[in-house]
């Protein structure tokens, strides 16, 4: 194993490169979409017309090979550089204007890069684009709802996606993929199966992918060598020269070495982010397992050392940190503010034969992680019984230096999720999570995210007969008020109806976009890649994956339950005020009404702290969410599932609800992810996690719970045993995920204060790691009032 | 009495691993620089942030034995006529009364302890009694969880000042795993001013309790003007060889003020306020004396 060393200076570079240059807007790849489809729309099927765009943009796109760069290729025209996708969203001018000149998340347009917009962009997509159709199917009620922060819509902006790579990302080149294809064409039964001529069409387009694939790694051949060429310094000059005969092999050819096999995985990353703009972007999935192959040969063969294959993981960061996530505006923006793509690694683990995972490249990854110290990729580690020790505390090593990475999954608990959700053995060991933590069959499945769900709003919707105080519309259906709701249980039936009322208007919806991205905007290139496209002859997009499944990510739970449980106490059990006191109260935002504030603020049961009576309500809560959605058809042939993650959908999901039963003022974030509402776990981080895994973890498919420790906390070697137990025991309650924020509150304030002093100081979001001075301020402080889990 | 000030989950500095640790309240001992206020007196008391009170009323207008009254805009308690019903901790509208003290069942503390089982047994920790001093309470009391803890696989820790009949010892020694054993000041004349009673009896228990075979922990609350000083710490060690006593570990504990504000809280004086840890230096100095007189395993801090 490679001892720690820091960055060599090439490393160094390259980071310094990606950190340092500001995000830009890049209109190139609209451009070429844009000639192509003025002159080809309409002379060929749709999924062809797609692929044939990939083909053209990577055959004419501008390369960038950077002095250092040992692996090749960018989506742009160079690093920070985000290409934008007008079939799916075209940006207004205003939108051109805004995302330059905000302050945070912001992308730079040029005064030319307006002008393209409005003069080319603009006159063509207006009335195609994606998001202009689907919006106007929806329904009025879905706009309403939509509007008022009920839930939140994936694929307004951005195409489904999510999904990671299994180990044929690593195994096979696109010549072989053509190969498959070719078979399943020739296989075609044109004269009994009536999808056949759709089928051919599909299989066509898949192929063209492939090629676009195999044209860029040409021309990116073609360009090391001509750099070789004209290289002075010799050992640059043999780098471009291995770099070419690197080329010679992948992406059209299976790699023979580990930095081939990087490579490969780079080229069809960029393929399949660039042919469609899918949320998540791309995930290695388990590249130590699907590494470590090529690895051993290598070293054995002596071609390579833990030093070389640390520097190449390396430059593989880089890559991942150049590709900030493509532009969002609106609501979009709102629910995910941030570069990180979520392009997911997880290391650690089971082997598909359900051996431990760990292997020297594991180590590797670790170290890796340690020194780049970079947002992106989001890695992390999944934990099974089987993990030694030694590894798990590396993890927690780096873990406690308190940028946030890497998060912890439990193994065990992941492959009983994807195997209650149908998936065989097998497949589920060879999955994980992606995105921030939901969980799918890597290679075989399109496990889509469609939106988030504002759980604390429809109780709030229950409380006043179904109205919106936020908007000042009437959302959900009319059952009446708080005060007419006689017991507990009525109340509780109230809010069932809501709830199931507000997921049929978003799956009503979901199934419309769904049909539309099916039948218009197809992924031939992640189709190549994920199993049982090809045989199935069927678009990634259209059900042609293994398995499908779609997740609607419930927010809130935290907030919800201590609603509930303050109506619950306060008024029905202990009957220490009324129902018409609380609604008085809370429609003042408490102010004046400061004993009923301290009631429900500080003298009711909260969940977090391993109290079965507001726990119990949480898992009332929790299988009323999962009941309502799980098991229910999606349009590929699949079914809904749920996630309980937030990203930073919180944040916006709190700003539309006024003051709540349970004392958190209008506007307030809700609670994030499964963890308790802020400031309401007063029991230490053991309560918390009791209370969290109350919740049946493996029947969801991800659940996110953020920890907060200053650094005392987790100080020296007791300290890392302490934290390794907390994982350890909370996995053993099959909890699927916990992640740490190791810095004092102090920090924070300070940080708030002086950002220009705190530039490095990172913080797990959600289900990611961000700068703290990227964050706009609410967030922030969201972040530093997270319960600090600090004790003498 | 038995009652019960705080049940401290996630507890990682009194003792091995995670822990939950339960304060008892009621101390035979008053040491000056006492942390823990709140556990000096054996009864259940009020406690009022006097500081942060707007003199709203509230606490006399909801209490229905009458035994809040306002003067001077501050509420003032008649400890003997409040039956600490908890009204007026519930209506303050600041937040700022507390009930200290609460007695549990037998059951119902078992119960609280074992909800963090998976953790003890995942990180090699359990309970810890303190206090307050545990061997001051109801004995019955007591052994019957100490009992219950042991026969669920639960280990336990007592963390002690060692001024109780050594009786007592006896009875717990079956369900302890470690002592937690306070050695405060060797000069008995010292050990007299600062905490008000000389440490014969102390150090006769801490003889015993070694001859009978305890793992013990020896910690000694380190401050700068009362016995980080070298001179009682080779006391402490000469102490320690003369009567072959072998700590499992030595934890010097450096004073510090956290608790002096509670004081003001509970209408008591705190007379700590010269007081200071000795620099990190001299701690470090101080824990050398040990390390070097053979007792290796001596750590600053729990």
């Amino acid at each position: 194993m490679a001892k720690l060393r820091g960055m060599n200076e090439r490393i160094q570079k390259l980071r310094e490169i990606s950190v340092n240059t500001p995000v830009h807007i890049d209109l190139e790849r609209a451009k070429i979409e844009t000639d192509f489809y003025k002159e080809n729309d309409g002379k060929y099927s749709i999924p062809v017309m797609r692929a044939m765009t990939l083909k053209e943009y990577f055959s004419k796109k501008t390369l960038y090979l950077g002095d250092g760069e040992l692996i090749v290729g960018e989506k742009g025209k160079d690093p920070q550089a985000s290409p934008t996708f007008p079939e799916l969203c075209c940006h207004s001018e205003e939108d051109m204007v805004v995302m330059s000149e905000r302050e945070l998340v912001s992308f730079k347009t040029t005064e030319e890069d307006r002008k393209l917009q409005r003069e080319e962009i603009i006159p063509y997509w207006t009335g195609r684009s994606m998001r202009e159709k689907l919006l106007s199917r929806m329904t009025p009620e879905w706009h309403d709802c939509y509007e008022a922060g009920m839930f939140t819509e994936f694929m307004e902006q951005r195409g489904p996606g999510h999904t990671c790579g299994g180990e044929q990302v690593f195994t096979t080149g696109y010549m072989e993929y053509k190969e498959k294809i070719k078979k399943t064409m020739d296989g075609l039964d044109y004269m009994n199966d009536p999808d056949a001529v759709d089928k051919c069409e599909e299989l066509k387009a898949m192929d063209i992918a492939c090629d676009a694939v195999i044209i860029l790694g040409e021309r990116y051949h073609s360009l090391a060598l001509e750099m070789a060429e004209k290289e002075a310094d010799e050992t640059r000059k043999s780098e471009l020269l291995q770099i070419a005969a690197n080329l010679e092999v992948v992406p059209a050819h299976r790699p023979q070495t580990y930095w081939q096999a990087i490579q490969l995985y780079w080229f069809t990353h960029l393929a399949v982010t660039t042919e469609l703009n899918p949320w998540d972007a791309f995930s290695p999935g388990r590249l130590d397992q699907h590494l470590y192959p090529y690895y051993e040969r290598d070293v054995e063969a002596g071609i390579l050392d833990d030093e070389k294959a640390l520097e190449l993981l390396e430059c593989l960061w880089v890559k991942f940190y150049n590709q900030p996530a493509p532009v969002k505006v609106g609501i979009t923006l709102k629910e995910s503010a941030t570069y990180t793509d979520f392009a997911n690694i997880n290391t650690g683990g089971v082997t598909p034969d359900g051996r431990n995972g760990v292997n020297n490249v594991s180590y590797l990854i670790l170290d890796c992680m340690d020194e780049m110290k970079l947002v992106q990729p989001n890695s992390n580690v999944t934990i099974s019984k089987k993990t030694p020790a030694k590894f798990l505390k590396r993890a927690c090593e780096i873990s406690r230096k308190g940028w946030g990475q890497p998060a912890f999954y439990n193994t065990e608990a992941q492959i009983m999720e994807l195997v209650n959700a149908g998936k065989k053995l097998e497949d589920a060991r060879r999955g994980g999570s992606s995105g921030c933590v939901e969980t799918g069959a890597w290679g075989s499945e399109a496990y889509i995210l469609t939106g988030y769900l504002n759980i604390p709003k429809v109780f709030q919707l229950t409380l006043f007969n179904g109205f919106d105080q936020y908007s000042g519309k009437q959302i959900g259906l009319k059952l009446g008020y708080a005060k007419d709701f006689k017991t507990y249980d009525e109340l509780w039936d109230a809010f069932r109806k809501q709830l199931e009322y507000i997921v049929d208007v978003k799956i009503r919806g979901n199934n419309v976009i769904e049909k539309l991205y099916a039948k218009e905007m197809p992924a031939p290139c992640l189709s190549v890649v994920t199993n049982d496209c090809i045989s199935n002859a069927k678009d990634y997009n259209a059900g042609g994956a293994r398995y499908n499944t779609n997740y609607i990510q419930g927010v809130g739970i935290g907030t919800v339950t201590d609603c509930l449980t303050a109506v619950k106490y306060n008024v029905y059990d202990k009957k220490n005020f009324t129902m018409e006191e609380l609604i008085d109260a809370m429609e003042h935002n408490y102010e004046g009404y400061d004993a009923i504030y301290r009631m429900v603020h500080d003298r009711t049961p909260k969940y977090g702290n391993d109290d079965d009576y507001a726990d119990g309500i949480m898992q009332d809560v929790f299988e009323l969410y999962r009941s309502t959605i799980t098991g229910r058809p999606n349009m590929k042939g699949g079914k809904y599932g749920v996630d309980m993650l937030p990203t930073t959908c919180h944040v916006y999901f709190g700003d539309v609800i006024l003051a709540t039963p349970n004392g958190r003022k209008a506007h307030q974030p809700v609670s994030e992810g499964i963890s308790p509402e802020k400031s309401a776990d007063t029991n230490g981080p053991t309560a918390v996690i009791k209370s969290c895994s109350k919740m049946d973890h493996l029947a969801t498919a991800g659940t996110l719970l953020n920890q907060k420790f200053t650094p005392d906390v987790v100080a020296g070697e007791e300290g890392l045993n302490n934290m390794a137990s907390l994982i350890r025991s909370y996995f053993a309650m099959d909890g699927h995920h916990i992640q740490f924020n190791v810095v004092d509150r102090q920090t924070l304030i300070n940080a708030q204060k002086h950002p220009e002093d705190y530039k490095d100081l990172i913080v797990r979001v959600a289900g990611y790691s961000d700068f703290f001075r990227n964050l706009d301020k609410p967030l922030q402080d969201e972040i530093i009032n997270r319960t600090e889990q600090s004790f003498q | 009495m038995k009652n019960i000030t705080n049940i401290q989950k996630f507890s990682i500095h009194d003792g091995d691993g995670i822990r939950t640790t339960v304060f008892f309240k009621g101390c035979p001992l008053k040491c000056e620089w006492c942390h823990n206020p709140e556990t000096q007196r054996f009864e259940r008391e009020m406690q009022v942030d006097r500081e942060k009170c707007t003199g709203c009323g509230t606490c006399q207008a909801v209490c229905p034995a009458g035994a809040v009254h306002m003067e001077d805009g501050q509420p003032v308690l008649d400890a003997a006529a409040c039956t600490l019903c908890g009204k007026c901790v519930n209506f303050c509208p600041a937040g700022l009364r507390e009930i200290v003290g609460q007695e549990y069942p037998v059951r119902e503390l078992v119960r609280e302890l074992m909800k963090d089982q998976m953790f003890y047994e995942e990180s090699g920790g359990g309970v810890t009694f303190s206090g307050g001093e545990v061997m001051a309470m109801d004995m019955d009391f007591v052994l019957a969880v100490a009992r219950e803890l042991k026969k669920q696989g639960v280990t336990l820790t007592i963390d002690t000042c060692g001024y109780v009949p050594y009786e007592r010892f006896q009875m717990l020694l079956p369900y302890v795993d470690t002592f937690l054993y306070d050695v405060k000041v060797m000069d008995p004349e010292l050990h007299k001013k600062y905490i008000g009673t000389d440490n014969s009896l102390i150090l006769d228990n801490l003889v015993r309790l070694a001859r009978d075979g305890a793992r013990i922990y020896i910690r000694i609350p380190t401050v700068k003007e009362v016995n980080g000083n070298e001179q009682n710490m080779r006391e402490t060690i000469a102490f320690l060889q003369e009567y072959d006593i072998h700590p499992a570990q030595v934890n010097l504990l450096p004073y510090h003020d956290t608790g002096s504000g509670k004081y003001r809280k509970l209408d008591m004086e705190y007379k700590g306020t010269d007081l200071h840890a000795p620099e990190r230096e001299e701690m470090e100095a101080l824990a050398a004396l040990f390390v070097d007189a053979g007792f290796k395993n001596t750590k600053i801090g729990g």
